[in-house]
């Protein structure tokens, strides 16, 4: 039984992270109809920042949230520079920005910082939470610190007029446009919040995972495992996603034979295909009709 | 009366269709003014054109401002509401949050709440269901939010593409009253697109008709309605 309750807190923990990169995505995706495969790596590349922050002596909170500032910004010129242009292109087009993004993103961190694996510290330390063998005292805080944000972001969208806004522009471009709505620059928001948002991801999952170029990869699978489980068109079912990926991803791993740690990832993309065929709106996601 | 949109030789284009071939009107200030004519005649994209949805040439000067570079959000932040075919509603948000969307580009946040009250007296159906998602409303009710939501812009010009589309013949003349109501009251400029001649043209004071991109009539709307030539040909009653 305890084996049991300490998976299922494990797996929200890293639930946790999923749900953040699932949120990113649908972010994007609600904007712009398309999966960003770069969000991961982008995300990589701010959990470096913030550690070359470290190495130069900045407290770990400074480090957090210069770079949780700098990833909102370099969210904010990617989508100008790269996927403003891209706006009406077909889909391939918008794919391959995507994959060249993440190769760019990639190939830059290997670069600066090579591809040794690094340590990442952890603010929350690793002892076990409030005495209890369960958790981690680092495990208690990622989960913290997912909900604080999504409980910032409800309100955000909820009682702003800007986030109301940014609802009303991803929701229907042309009628938000005949309300004043500077639509362009909400999805250029959108890239910058949902770049800040992968940003505590992977400062979070990175104590867990090591800091190198390749850390957000397995991660980025099960944020899009997420985000299909729980439908594209919802950020709260990208967030339920989340947890519900990263449970039963702990204990498929225990309890069926055979499977442990190798087998994890394959499992998710199965998820994917699972979800697809069977629900493909996601478990709470809208169908979308689209007239033709 | 000065004009207070006044459109010369505006054409506008589908792709390499031509949909509109030089229409030129104007618009006086404070008139409730219809453009009537058949399907496919060219309505819904003059007034696409004028808020720039649709690639358009020629001139469109409003209060003396030339607008037609400017994209649709900085048309419609002058002043410029425009109630679109089929009502544009955000129908996964409430309707309050419809009636705000209509403020969002204002800067007087103060008054906002005042004229969602405003908006509540104007149509009291609203007010019941203000927490409901906008769309569980019944079609009148959506044209009714479609309107009020347009008047939270405050605006000093209001484009309504085919309100009466689709909606029940009472409800058609309680919408159409308020309409009239507006204009008279909140000094609003109306331009109202409609298939519905005979009850756009009781409602309007001047009228226009085009048919294949081109005006082919206008003036009063009593002597277009009068005049049973006219009325034949193209107007169809």
């Amino acid at each position: 039984m305890e084996l049991f309750a300490n998976q299922v807190l494990a797996g929200i923990a890293t639930g946790a992270i999923y749900a953040c990169m699932a949120l990113a995505v649908v972010m994007i995706y609600q904007a712009i109809d398309h999966l960003n495969f770069a969000q991961g790596e982008m995300a990589m590349f701010s959990t470096f920042v913030s550690w070359q922050l470290m190495q130069w002596g900045v407290p770990y909170w400074g480090a957090f949230v210069l770079t949780v500032a700098f990833s909102f910004a370099a969210g904010i010129v990617i989508e100008r520079l790269l996927f403003k242009p891209l706006a009406k292109a077909p889909i391939l087009t918008n794919v391959a920005g995507f994959i060249a993004l993440y190769a760019i993103i990639n190939s830059v961190a290997g670069l600066i910082w090579d591809f040794t694996i690094k340590q990442y510290p952890t603010p929350f330390g690793s002892s076990p939470f409030l005495g209890s063998q369960l958790i981690s005292t680092h495990q208690a805080g990622m989960i913290g610190i997912t909900l604080l944000m999504l409980l910032l972001l409800f309100f955000f969208f909820r009682f702003t007029r800007v986030g109301l806004a940014m609802r009303a522009a991803a929701s229907l471009p042309e009628s938000a446009r005949l309300v004043g709505i500077n639509t362009s620059w909400m999805i250029a928001l959108g890239w910058g919040m949902a770049s800040a948002i992968g940003s505590i991801a992977g400062m979070m999952i990175a104590p867990v995972v090591f800091l190198e170029p390749n850390m957000m990869l397995g991660v980025l699978i099960y944020g899009f495992a997420a985000a299909v489980l729980g439908g594209l068109s919802s950020p709260f079912g990208a967030v339920m996603g989340g947890f519900l990926v990263g449970i039963f991803e702990n204990l498929v791993g225990t309890y069926i034979p055979g499977v442990g740690n190798e087998l994890k990832l394959p499992i998710a993309l199965a998820l994917i295909i699972v979800v697809l065929v069977v629900k493909p709106a996601g478990l709470f996601g809208r169908a979308i009709v689209k007239r033709v | 009366m000065t004009a207070m949109l006044n459109v010369k030789d505006l054409r506008a284009y589908y792709g390499q269709v031509q949909a509109l071939h030089g229409l030129s009107f104007s618009l006086n200030e404070g008139s409730l003014t219809t453009l009537l004519g058949a399907n496919g005649a060219g309505k819904t994209t003059t007034l696409r054109a004028i808020c720039n949805m649709v690639r358009s040439t020629g001139a469109i000067e409003f209060e003396g401002k030339p607008i037609g570079t400017r994209s649709t959000e900085n048309v419609v932040r002058l002043g410029i509401a425009h109630v679109p075919q089929g009502r544009g509603t955000f129908t996964n948000m409430t309707v309050e949050e419809n009636l705000q969307l209509g403020a969002i580009s204002r800067s007087d946040k103060g008054a906002i709440g005042s004229d969602i009250e405003r908006m509540y007296e104007h149509f009291p159906v609203l007010k019941q269901r203000y927490t409901q998602q906008a769309g569980t409303l019944s079609g009148g009710e959506q044209q009714m939010l479609a309107v009020a939501r347009a008047l939270m812009l405050r605006p000093r010009l209001m484009l309504l593409d085919e309100p009466s589309f689709g909606l029940a013949p009472l409800i058609v003349r309680d919408l159409f009253r308020i309409l009239g109501k507006i204009n008279r009251e909140e000094k609003v400029t109306i331009l109202v697109v409609e298939q519905n001649a005979q009850l756009a043209l009781e409602l309007a004071d001047q009228a226009y008709v085009i048919e294949t991109g081109r005006i082919v009539m206008s003036g009063n709307a009593k002597d277009i309605a009068n005049n049973e030539d006219v009325r034949k040909s193209y107007l169809g009653y």
